[in-house]
């Protein structure tokens, strides 16, 4: 089912498992028919771990989105809520509950809380006179999903805001667990390294839960190496730069959720003769984006403009297989190739669909804005220019381009300069403020309070000496046949995969004063194995790090790991975790202020 | 606990006490799944003997006896979650209350312990202020954001603000769980007392300000801004709140002449160009664009007018330009435009400028669909040759890149635009009396 998840290093197939037992079992203790009243949110985290045959197996007959007044009629014996713990999802719950027809035959309800049960959301429905109502009050621990062989999310969408605005630490405590579920499946992890305030306290935390847990040694043979935990706002930059790799654009342009992307439907249209184009389909194409697709699993990461030679040498590929009907001729060949057409037919399927894709990328990437817009990008990130009004910067917003965009903008110059002038900062609030709407002081403030756009302090930018010591900005990028992993973003080298890269070698001893300049302690701890665990490396055999983004991860950092990964003498691979999967524009207005 | 009994009065009887408490109808079936956890391993580690749980003490001041101690409890959960799970099944009925595991005594650490496995317990139990702060630090060092808040609903509703705010000062993680919970649940209130009483000025203005989004009706939001001014915001940020209330005192004035005028019917311009939305809660920009559109020969008296609105909000001369255009492109009304970068000089002579550069002029013009004799007019004001050169191939202005290659005396550029030209125009015409002429002497 989702044999994509064991391809890797580490099988996350395990992971994927553990979470579908737990789901089955609460479904069963809810004996009888059931419908599943979803928090719209969660549908597209849970279809990463079951479809629905799983939900059909267990007896669930209906299911419908979470909204106001009376459920839909469903002749069923139990009703089950799946909510996250949010409080204005318990005042609809209760709307739904109280308006049941008491007429009709009696149902129970239930409610699944993920990841977890809220003493608070609780109290909520308490005060609204309906938590007695419900039978099975439970928690459902999916703090971890597997996305793909070497990528899990917690898809948290507030897990920033709320960590480096609001300092709650919910989020950190649920990422404590999700780390300490995939100990007890792949043992202890003998070593964590960390870097930022967040990392320290997740370090704490597993270090306090390891301490309480005091049952049986965990006897399990240790998969990961070493733990990396990182504080997104260690590296403020990256989010902020246009992702150039192929699923990082088809994320920048049309926004991956749960590993799917929707699409124009105009370009996915088989063309058939004699089709005056009548029925058009008005729906958008939905294609999930992993690594079980051969063909995207090998162009994903690329920078994309080396994706068209791919995708052009395969299509004279997949000619050459379909041609070879030709040459067969004995009943053994005829039956040699049959067999091997519905994989030649997916292989051509995967090839259209991803030719209609980079060519609705090329659409954008080779519009004049785009162009202009990176250029912007890659001067601020190369140290050009940062300290004064961008005239670009003022166009966009003179032509009331998507706030989003504009703040985008205004943040990487802010942190390519340490901060902004006073001056300079004032001037794009005004103009801000004056186009967008004065209300947007709100944005500006948690932007500000989040690091991201402030005013420079002490008149000092330690944004060159960063650069240069870590080697952030390449000149001669290779975007066909990478050398480095700067040919992610064509030039500029992500911060947080270069701090793994050189964590791993040649250690973080060398980067001690750029550490110091950076946000945040940076530590190790040990975690102690019985001798019977410790790990013997064979000669030439990889380390498997987990890295840990506290506050989101692109696509194209992953892409960067993962080339890391691939290198012959790169002696490291990665598991990537994160708080969520995410890119400039999602951070953004993660941390944009709406009404209550 | 070395508080005197009337301390203790005190805390007690200036809170609204009103305890917190759980249903623990459901317990039972907390602790079944607690036996069936996916994870087996992972076994909550809140049952785990810790030995230094001895040593805690319960709110009576005695060490805590054996009747509580951890193990006591573990034993009856593991024999809870041993009964099979189908005598819990909702059809054998509910067993509402009848199942107290919970003992009346239990430290803070146990309480704390207990609730964040989700299980039923009772804090009123806590009644000095001292057992509260125990019991919130207990929480805190689990990290658990779910178990601080419900103390932190517990302390908010037992103690008096005074003493919850002055306690919570000095326990930054629970006061900033605390913020995070009143707005969640949007007790704004309460929030903006406690950042009165911690002196964070701006959060307090800001947070203030935040509920004129909730407010629908333009003059109660409009009345609501004006609570705003004088809040203590940033120097800079002020300013922007008093232009906020201003503006939408203006386009209340103007919403309501306007919606009027438009149904008497009298006036053409919103005949012609009915308006699509109303002016309410517009950004500044797009205020002053609709009374470029609408009011734009008015005189700087009136509110709608769009010098008064310039003045009123001090805006730069670019931006005024750059809208001012946009909008008397849209209608097409191109005198203005060219009014718009005419400048006189003292002795009478006229000058065309443009703030925002010309470049800029023929691509909004070009958006606007403005025809090519007025496109090329501007087009030819652009300085940087290149630029023009580029701009007039774009918008198809056949005069000026004839002009402009011969200018730049560049006869390949002149050639290959030669092919572009329609057969037997006059463009072509031109090109050619130019490319035959030998008065030129060619770069190239």
């Amino acid at each position: 089912m989702a044999a994509h998840l064991s391809y890797g290093r580490v099988n996350l197939n395990v992971l994927r498992e553990a979470v579908r037992r737990e789901l089955r079992e609460f479904l069963d203790k809810c004996a009888g028919s059931k419908a599943i009243v979803w928090d719209e949110y969660l549908t597209g985290p849970f279809g990463l771990i079951a479809q629905y045959s799983l939900l059909k197996e267990h007896e669930v007959e209906k299911m419908f989105t979470l909204k106001g007044s009376r459920l839909p009629a469903a002749d069923v014996k139990n009703i089950i809520f799946f909510v996250r713990p949010r409080l204005e999802l318990m005042d609809i719950i209760a709307e739904n509950v109280l308006s049941e027809d008491k007429r009709g035959p009696a149902r129970d309800f239930h409610i699944l809380f993920v990841p977890r049960r809220s003493l608070l959301c609780e109290q909520r429905l308490k005060d609204l006179g309906v938590l007695g109502s419900f039978i099975h009050r439970e928690e459902y621990s999916l703090d971890l999903i597997p996305f793909d062989g070497d990528l899990l999310s917690m898809e948290s969408e507030g897990a920033f805001k709320e960590c480096y605005l609001e300092s709650d630490q919910t989020s950190l405590y649920h990422a404590a667990k999700g780390l300490m579920t995939l100990q007890a499946l792949y043992g202890t992890i003998p070593q964590i390294f960390g870097k930022g305030e967040c990392a320290r306290q997740v370090a704490n935390m597993m270090i306090r839960m390891k301490r309480e847990f005091t049952g049986s040694q965990n006897s399990i043979f240790p998969v990961f190496d070493n733990l990396l935990l990182l504080d997104r706002n260690v590296d403020l930059l990256t989010p902020l730069a246009t992702q150039l790799t192929y699923e990082g654009l088809i994320d920048e342009i049309y926004g991956i959720q749960n590993s799917y992307v929707k699409l124009p439907p105009e370009k996915f249209v088989p063309k058939k003769q004699g089709d005056g184009g009548k029925d058009l389909p008005t729906e958008a194409k939905k294609l999930q984006l992993n690594s079980a697709e051969e063909l995207y699993a090998e162009i994903r990461d690329k920078n994309f403009n080396a994706v068209g030679s791919v995708l052009s040498k395969k299509a004279k590929v997949i000619s050459a297989a379909f041609e070879e009907r030709h040459n067969a001729k004995t009943v053994g060949e005829i039956k040699q190739f049959v067999s091997q057409l519905p994989h030649m037919q997916a292989a051509r399927g995967s090839l259209a669909n991803h030719t209609s894709i980079a060519e609705l990328i090329k659409d954008v990437t080779t519009s004049e804005d785009f162009f202009d817009k990176l250029t912007v990008e890659q001067e601020f990130m190369s140290g050009i220019d940062t300290d004064k009004v961008n005239s670009y910067i003022e166009d966009c917003i003179a032509q009331k381009h998507p706030l989003i965009k504009v703040l985008r903008l205004v943040c990487l110059q802010s942190v390519c300069n340490s901060g902004l002038k006073q001056k300079v900062l004032d001037y794009y609030k005004k103009e801000i403020l004056q186009t967008y709407g004065y209300e947007h002081i709100l944005t500006l403030y948690n932007l500000e309070k989040a690091g991201l756009l402030k005013p420079q302090t002490g008149g000092r930018n330690n944004y060159p000496t960063i650069r240069k010591t870590l080697r952030l900005w390449m000149d001669d990028v290779n975007e066909q046949n990478p050398t480095d992993i700067s040919y992610v973003y064509s030039g500029y080298a992500p911060l947080s995969v270069r701090l793994a890269q050189l964590l791993s070698r040649p250690g973080w001893r060398s980067i001690e004063e750029v550490l110091r300049i950076l946000p945040g302690p940076h530590f190790e701890e040990r975690q102690p194995l019985p001798t019977g665990l410790q790990k013997k490396r064979q000669p030439g055999e990889n380390r498997v790090t987990l890295i840990f983004f506290l506050g989101g991860v692109t696509f194209a950092e992953i892409a960067a790991l993962r080339f890391l990964s691939q290198l012959e003498d790169g002696g490291t691979e990665y598991v990537i975790a994160t708080t969520k999967l995410m890119n400039g524009a999602s951070w953004i207005e993660s941390l944009m202020e709406k009404p209550f | 606990m070395n508080r005197t009994k009337g301390d203790e009065e005190e805390y007690w009887n200036s809170s609204k006490f009103k305890a917190f408490t759980f249903d623990d109808e459901d317990d039972e079936l907390s602790q079944l799944k607690e036996s069936k956890r996916a994870v087996n391993s992972l076994r909550d580690f809140v049952d785990d003997d810790d030995d230094d749980d001895l040593e805690r003490v319960s709110w009576s001041g005695e060490p805590v006896g054996s009747k509580t101690r951890p193990g006591s409890f573990q034993s009856l959960s593991d024999a809870l979650s041993d009964t099979p799970a189908k005598s819990y099944a909702p059809e054998l009925g509910r067993p509402k209350g009848e199942y107290r595991d919970y003992s009346n005594d239990w430290s803070p650490s146990d309480t704390v312990r207990r609730l964040r496995k989700g299980k039923a317990c009772s804090l009123e139990r806590f009644r000095s202020l001292q057992d509260k702060l125990q019991l919130l630090e207990e929480a805190v060092s689990m990290h658990d954001g779910n178990v601080i808040t419900a103390v932190l609903i517990f302390l908010k509703r037992t103690l008096s603000k005074e003493i919850l705010f002055r306690e919570l000062e000095v326990r930054q993680v629970a006061l900033r769980h605390l913020i995070h919970f009143l707005k969640e649940i949007g007790d704004q209130k309460l929030l903006l007392d406690l950042f009165r009483f911690l002196d964070r000025t701006e959060e307090l203005a800001l947070s203030h300000y935040q509920e004129h989004l909730n407010i629908q009706d333009p003059e109660k939001r409009k009345e609501f801004l004006k609570t705003c001014i004088g809040l203590p915001f940033s120097a800079e940020d002020s300013a922007h709140i008093q232009d906020h209330y201003t503006l939408l005192e203006r386009q209340i004035i103007i919403e309501a002449n306007d919606r009027h005028l438009e149904s008497a019917g009298q006036t053409e311009i919103f005949r012609k160009h009915p308006r699509k939305a109303s002016i309410l809660n517009m950004p500044l920009v797009t205020t002053l664009f609709y009374s470029c559109f609408y009011h734009y020969t008015e005189a700087e008296g009136t509110f709608s007018s769009p010098v008064n609105l310039k003045k009123t909000f001090k805006i730069p001369d670019k931006q005024y330009v750059l809208t001012a255009l946009a909008a008397r492109a849209k209608l097409r009304a191109w005198h203005d435009v060219d009014a718009l970068f005419t400048t006189k000089n003292w002795l009478g002579y006229t000058k065309k400028r443009a703030p925002i550069g010309f470049h800029r002029v023929v691509e909004i013009l070009h958006k606007n669909s403005a025809p090519v004799q007025i496109l090329q007019e501007y087009v030819n004001l652009v300085e940087d040759a290149d630029t023009k050169l580029n701009l007039a191939t774009k918008f198809k202005c056949h005069d000026v890149v004839i002009d402009t290659c011969r200018d730049l005396k560049d006869r390949q550029q002149l050639l290959a635009y030669r092919s572009k030209v329609d057969k037997g125009s006059a463009e072509e015409e031109k090109i050619d009396a130019i490319l035959n002429s030998s008065q030129i002497r060619w770069k190239n």
